[in-house]
């Protein structure tokens, strides 16, 4: 397992070939540990929601004003969680950010995995889940057309499309890398890689196409990216309800997601570097950049706070400034503070290098901000709608043991899924990875430019 | 029938050393190599393109994000009209200033862009099989497993009598292995 950890600082090219196939060996007992404590977890879940297709919504703890509550919440913060991934492969892949290599892979299934577990919670949500296609525009007998004027529609697109561009630009990414694992395989895993590489060959037509093609996929999901999150704020933005009602909500989403994507990457990488001794790939200097950018994003969340506070204050409007009172400082204060705490003191500490790079220190901040994170959500959904216009329409809302366990559900199935993928498929790109190395020159003095 | 082209393969371990094969191969006039790459190298991409057009994929983006914005305007358009909310005890309708003309257009200009993105990026996709010739159910003769760990390849289709100098011209840049390919036909 350490055997990484001593190649030479600047790995060859058959070394990234052997270390990224390594990670593909046969798994250990904590491995399957892990695997069966997720699964049981899971199973908790989909219980929980068998017993409240069962039931009904009630069982959940639903009831008004709070019908979003615990779902809404989560279903924000997974697709917040899927933002990291294609900012990776899409931005940074513009931007140049060379350091971005090693990760993208590991981020983008994460991506992947996160949107898949989003959009569980709308049909869990809807309660009669079988009609959720209701949502789509199709030919009917009665010539019903979905509103298009509905931002909850336009969530319907944004989602799916996000999740359409970022699964291709995934599989697009992973076909080179395949074709690689197949030419080191034998019997049946070469036969079901030599299928799913799509006979990839390597040979400088197909390079031409596939770098002009990613680099399209990449200038499509960039603004994508920026649109998803933008376009689920609306989901609140749209509406009147105090604490909803602001034009700062897209760049405030956005920039949530990245800062709590960016948390989920750390939380699945740094244990992954660890088993899989990919100390040669995933270096501190990676870690340390994504922490610069959790940093910043923290302090970008801070002035968004700042503000939200101010534009209650200065709009003078009643019911806006009762909201957010009631938010700060009764029933769920402490949801708030929480908040504060995580997202905005908490990272503070990654101002310092040594924190940057410390893997432990990493870790924990981490966890922090999805929870700060996770709560952001809650608190911009549950006390606003629980202290809207109308005092008779005011309510509480506690969690129930089933919506909890449904919660609690999905970071199970996404967990599972994350543990299946690296496994199967290569969690570091092959390719991309060797492109950041020199590549090999017989005559040294030539390759001075490098 | 004799085989009117045969297929040279090299195979380098340096990137500087395809590089001078490659040149070597254009001075004495080769055009038709196909070289395979574990990764996308600029030294030998910069050789290769110097006479090859930017790839085509980027018309098919472009088609395909056009029919996204042109499907979501009819789509939104069409069944607002067709299925008539009423809004603000407004009906939209057919007539001045009603029918398409009456259609709320900016919230549509979301799904305008939704469907651009979609569209845009599964013609991409289109784009790259078609013209990168995938799915490829068989390998290609001259391809060898080590070109995607550590190889670089140049096979060279040149008619059977100039096989020796291709060959000679291979080994002289600094191949590791040179073969002729057999069942290889263009």
């Amino acid at each position: 397992m350490n055997e990484a950890r001593t190649t030479a600082t600047t790995p060859t090219f058959s070394d990234v070939n052997r270390d990224v196939i390594k990670t593909l060996a046969p798994p250990g007992n904590l491995y399957f540990a892990w695997m069966s404590v997720v699964a049981l977890i899971l199973a908790g879940g989909i219980l929980a929601w068998a017993y409240q297709i069962w039931i009904g919504m009630g069982a959940a703890g639903k009831r008004t004003p709070q019908m979003w509550a615990m779902y809404i919440t989560t279903f924000v913060f997974w697709i917040g969680i899927g933002h990291a991934g294609t900012l990776i492969s899409a931005i940074l892949y513009l931007f140049r950010a060379r350091w971005r290599t090693s990760i993208y892979r590991a981020a983008e299934a994460m991506t992947i995995f996160a949107v898949l577990t989003a959009g569980l919670f709308p049909l869990i949500h809807a309660g009669r889940m079988w009609f959720a296609y209701f949502l789509l525009p199709y030919p009917n007998q009665r010539d019903l057309w979905p509103n298009f004027r509905s931002p909850l529609v336009w969530d319907v697109f944004a989602i799916s499309t996000y999740l359409s561009i970022s699964t291709v630009f995934f599989i697009v990414g992973l076909v080179p890398d395949i074709a690689a694992l197949r030419d080191s395989a034998t019997g049946w895993r070469r036969r079901i890689y030599a299928m799913l590489s799509l006979g990839w060959e390597g040979s400088h037509e197909q390079w031409r196409h596939y770098r002009r093609a990613y680099g399209l996929f990449a200038a499509l999901a960039t603004p994508l990216v920026l649109s998803v999150h933008s376009v689920v704020s609306w989901d609140f933005a749209m509406a009147l309800v105090p604490g909803w009602h602001s034009t700062l909500f897209a760049p405030f989403f956005v920039n949530g997601a990245i800062f709590s994507g960016f948390a989920m990457v750390l939380v699945l990488v740094i244990p992954m570097r660890h088993f899989f001794g990919l100390h040669a790939y995933i270096q501190d200097r990676h870690l340390d950049a994504m922490a610069k950018l959790i940093l910043v994003t923290s302090l970008v969340l801070t002035y968004f706070y700042l503000c939200e506070v101010f534009t209650a204050w200065y709009s003078g409007d009643h019911f806006e400034r009762a909201s957010l009172f009631w938010r700060m400082t009764k029933e769920y204060a402490w949801a708030i503070w929480l908040m504060y705490f995580c997202n905005c003191v908490a990272p503070l500490v990654l101002f310092f290098k040594r924190a940057r790079t410390n893997t432990v220190v990493l870790y924990v901040v981490s966890i922090l901000v999805l929870i700060g994170m996770w709560f952001e959500r809650f608190n911009i959904i549950v006390p606003s709608l629980g202290r809207a216009f109308y005092p008779y329409a005011w309510g509480i809302y506690w969690p129930s043991p089933t919506d909890t366990a449904i919660v609690i559900g999905s970071f199970a199935w996404f967990f599972l899924l994350f543990l299946g993928f690296i496994k199967l498929m290569p969690s570091v790109s092959v390719v991309e990875v060797k492109e950041t190395l020199p590549p090999p020159v017989k005559d040294a003095a030539h390759a001075s430019h490098h | 029938m004799p085989p009117t082209t045969e297929t040279v393969l090299g195979v380098f371990a340096h990137v500087d050393t395809t590089v001078r094969a490659l040149e070597e191969l254009r001075a004495k006039g080769y055009h038709d190599v196909t070289v395979y790459t574990p990764v996308p190298v600029h030294e030998i991409e910069d050789v290769l393109e110097r006479d090859r057009p930017v790839s085509r994929v980027r018309l098919f983006t472009l088609l395909g994000g056009l029919t996204g914005i042109a499907s979501a305007f009819i789509l939104t358009i069409w069944t607002s009209a067709k299925w008539g909310l009423v809004t603000g005890g407004k009906f939209l309708q057919y007539g001045p200033g009603g029918g398409i003309w009456g259609a709320s257009i900016p919230p549509f200009f979301i799904i305008a862009f939704e469907l651009m993105v979609l569209f845009g990026g599964i013609a991409t996709l289109i784009g790259l099989v078609t013209l990168a010739r995938l799915p490829r159910v068989r390998p290609s003769p001259a391809f060898d497993p080590r070109f995607t760990n550590d190889r670089f390849g140049v096979a060279v289709h040149c008619p059977p009598e100039r096989g020796p100098s291709v060959h000679e011209i291979l080994s002289k840049a600094g191949a590791e292995e040179v073969r002729f390919v057999t069942g290889a036909s263009v």
